[in-house]
């Protein structure tokens, strides 16, 4: 029998090698997957993590569009990995993710056609405060009556989803748009239209606003005394109580910041590359943006990498259906199999395996 | 062996490959997808539409899909990316990726597209549907002979004008043969979530429901109902006819093969213009499956006739007197619809006794 005993001290190198030990083996299990497809395996792969980057015909579209598809999944995983590093699991970014593009959205759609620089800022609170009221229904559940935050934030999506549904088929519903259950199209109205920066770059205010979050995110990680607390928190109830963290307050303020950062993905999302409201607007990044805070150790630099990371997968993956005719369910198994090894490595890295010669039940 | 010698004769493309993949004389024509083409329905019926093209116009052409492509911003990265890699004309099915079809065609005004349901155009974006709900009148008369509970389930996806549009037909048809005919409706806010269609089966069957229509992509409604005695459904957009004879005892076909190879050879041919094509029976876009013996003959017979009779113009689908659904008037005695009211249909005829969400 094997049996895994914890590591006394994981190895740092190891640490920061897992995520790259993990994309190796990605691809090598992808090749083979591929290949098995009758696909040529490096081509594929070439496709999926060269191609976006570096081919000539595509990648100056495709470069800056891996920022685009990555900000909304960096924002909102940074805001959770503050969460799951305090053991405070906040499951519903995906509803404050919607949450934010309706109240931010919709607070748009109330003021057109009023042309004004107050309008974006304006909106760009109401997103935020869409998603961070959202995430407070969890955290008041939970601090007042103990209610599994998981379950509550996670059900909550449900619940946003239909809100957005019955908004964009009432109140939202665009007058121009013959019936359509679908919202006025954003770039239709100057003052809210979160519009590209610079031509050609994909650079809108959300992709400033998450290299921005990565960089306060850091220092507040590292050098505050909130990143402190969370982890403290996150190590040991009781120590934390030692250190004066009132443990009601973290959990007031984690799901608050995801909350409030997932609203604010929302918001930026649909007012830019989503461009209006409607049930096709949720994409399941909410759930996504997990996988990344974890991919990338709940680190906002790590984060950001790995952010880009599932963008080139998403965008090489679509390269690789039209170009080789790879179906998307076996992307997907490949983007899977990411967060499996990256998942399984992390094991060998903080246990070992040992043969069990005490083991009861063998004998 | 055969794995290790692809591996290696893949490492040999690879290395001298890049970019050459991309390299075409070839008319390249790209298809955006909103399901799989394995969805046995929608998207398998654009699919075989893509081979027609691939097996008429051979090695001039090469055809190129991405499947399961959300109504979102990431349609606009796939159709830039066909555009930038050589794709001279990309087939937008679904009809959410309107806008999107339009913010990439400005960009790329020498690449054609050709936008399946949709109402906005440009010189390179044709628009293109099918007159489905002439098929919705032939499987509404079946329908209303066949029902024993007088109630019909409707499986609807969007409240939009072509899926009210099938509503209404299949609707007025069922009730000209049987005046006790009741309609159910579930919104499942869908084209394709096999889950979600399953349960709106389900939930229309415990309602009484004994014959079921479906607007949304999969056969999961079929499956369904084949766990249910007495229970009965159409194949939608494709022909369904694994599920044949019971529960689906006929089918809406849609039939873009034909549309989508005269489109490929205007580009061959240099003639290709933005148009708006809105084709029924009579065309052949959209067909009738095979009734199958669960009907009985009479009915089988009265319904072709009632095909043959769209397509040759004798009768249309929406004949008056009709009023709409508050009881004010709309079509007079012998009056027929117009294609514009058609197009923008955002009521229900009279007798319907749901609502449409709002």
């Amino acid at each position: 029998m094997l049996r895994l005993e914890a590591r006394p001290e994981p190895s740092r190198a190891m640490v920061i090698l897992t995520p790259i030990i993990a994309v190796v083996a990605t691809m090598i299990a992808g090749g083979i997957l591929f290949a098995i497809l009758g696909n040529n395996p490096f081509t594929a792969i070439r496709i999926i993590f060269w191609d976006p980057l570096f081919n000539d015909m595509v990648a100056s579209y495709t470069r800056p569009q891996l920022l685009v598809k990555a900000a909304p999944l960096i924002l909102m995983a940074i805001g959770l990995s503050f969460g799951f590093r305090a053991n405070v699991w906040n499951i519903g970014a995906e509803g404050q993710f919607i949450m934010g593009a309706v109240i931010g959205g919709g607070t748009a759609l109330a003021l057109y056609p009023l042309e004004s620089p107050l309008v974006f800022p304006l909106i760009i609170i109401m997103g935020g405060l869409g998603g961070f009221l959202w995430a407070m229904i969890p955290a008041i559940l939970k601090i007042r009556f103990n209610a599994n935050e998981i379950l509550v934030s996670l059900m909550l999506v449900y619940v946003a989803a239909q809100f957005l549904a019955a908004m964009v088929t009432g109140p939202m519903k665009s007058p121009v748009g013959m019936g359509f259950p679908v919202s006025r199209n954003f770039n239709e109205y100057q003052s809210a239209f979160n519009a590209e920066l610079l031509s050609n770059t994909g650079l809108h205010f959300g992709v400033l606003v998450m290299m921005a979050v990565v960089v306060v995110g850091y220092i507040f990680l590292t050098r505050h005394i909130f990143g402190f607390q969370i982890r403290v928190s996150g190590q040991s109830a009781r120590a934390s109580k030692f250190a004066g963290v009132n443990p009601h307050t973290t959990v007031a303020l984690c799901l608050g910041i995801s909350g409030a950062l997932a609203g604010l993905a929302g918001l930026f999302e649909v007012t830019g590359p989503a461009g209006k409201l409607s049930t096709n607007f949720p994409l399941g990044y909410g759930f996504t943006a997990i996988i990344v805070a974890f991919l990338g150790r709940l680190h906002p630099v790590g984060i950001l990498l790995a952010g880009l990371l599932m963008a080139l997968t998403y965008i090489g993956g679509e390269l690789a259906q039209f170009q080789m005719s790879i179906p998307a369910a076996a992307i997907q198994v490949f983007q899977g199999m990411l967060l499996f090894f990256l998942l399984g490595v992390d094991i060998l890295v903080n246990f070992r395996l040992r043969r069990d010669t005490k083991s009861k039940e063998a004998h | 062996m055969n794995l290790i010698k692809t591996l290696l004769a893949g490492a040999a493309v690879a290395t001298g490959l890049a970019g050459a993949a991309f390299a075409q004389d070839k008319l390249k024509i790209g298809f955006v997808y909103i399901g799989p083409p394995g969805d046995m329905g929608w998207t398998y019926e654009h699919d075989q539409g893509r081979k027609a093209i691939e097996e008429a116009l051979g090695d001039k052409v090469e055809t190129t899909y991405v499947e399961n492509v959300p109504e979102s911003a990431d349609s606009e990265r796939v159709m830039t990316q066909m555009a930038l890699s050589g794709h001279k004309l990309i087939f937008a099915t679904s009809f959410n990726y309107m806008d999107h079809v339009m913010n990439v065609a400005k960009k790329f005004p020498d690449v054609k597209f050709e936008h399946a349901t949709g109402y906005k155009r440009a010189d390179n974006v044709s628009t293109y549907s099918a007159r489905f709900y002439e098929g919705r009148a032939v499987i509404g008369h079946i329908a209303g002979h066949m029902t024993k509970t007088n109630t019909i389930g409707y499986i609807a996806s969007y409240p939009i004008p072509e899926v009210i549009r099938g509503i209404n037909s299949a609707y007025l048809a069922a009730k000209a043969v049987n005046p006790e005919v009741k309609f159910k409706v579930v919104w499942a806010y869908t084209w394709f979530d096999p889950g979600k269609e399953a349960d709106a089966a389900n939930a229309l069957i415990e309602q009484g429901a004994d014959v079921i229509m479906q607007h949304t992509d999969s056969t999961a409604p079929m499956s369904e109902m084949k766990k249910h005695e007495g229970i009965i459904g159409f194949g939608q957009a494709s022909d369904m006819g694994q599920f044949a004879p019971n529960p689906r005892v006929s089918s809406i076909i849609d039939n873009w093969a034909p549309y989508y190879v005269a489109r490929a050879q205007a580009m061959l041919d240099g003639t290709w213009e933005s148009t708006d094509t809105w084709h029924g029976i009579k065309e052949g876009m959209v067909k009738i499956g095979e009734m199958t013996e669960a009907i009985p003959a009479e009915v089988r017979a009265s319904a072709q006739e009632l095909a043959d009779k769209l397509a040759s113009g004798e009768v249309h689908a929406f004949t008056g007197p009709i009023n709409k659904q508050d009881g004010s008037a709309w079509l007079a005695e012998g009056e027929t619809a117009d294609d514009g009211t058609l197009a923008g249909m955002d009521f229900y005829v009279e007798g319907i006794e749901a609502e449409i969400p709002n």
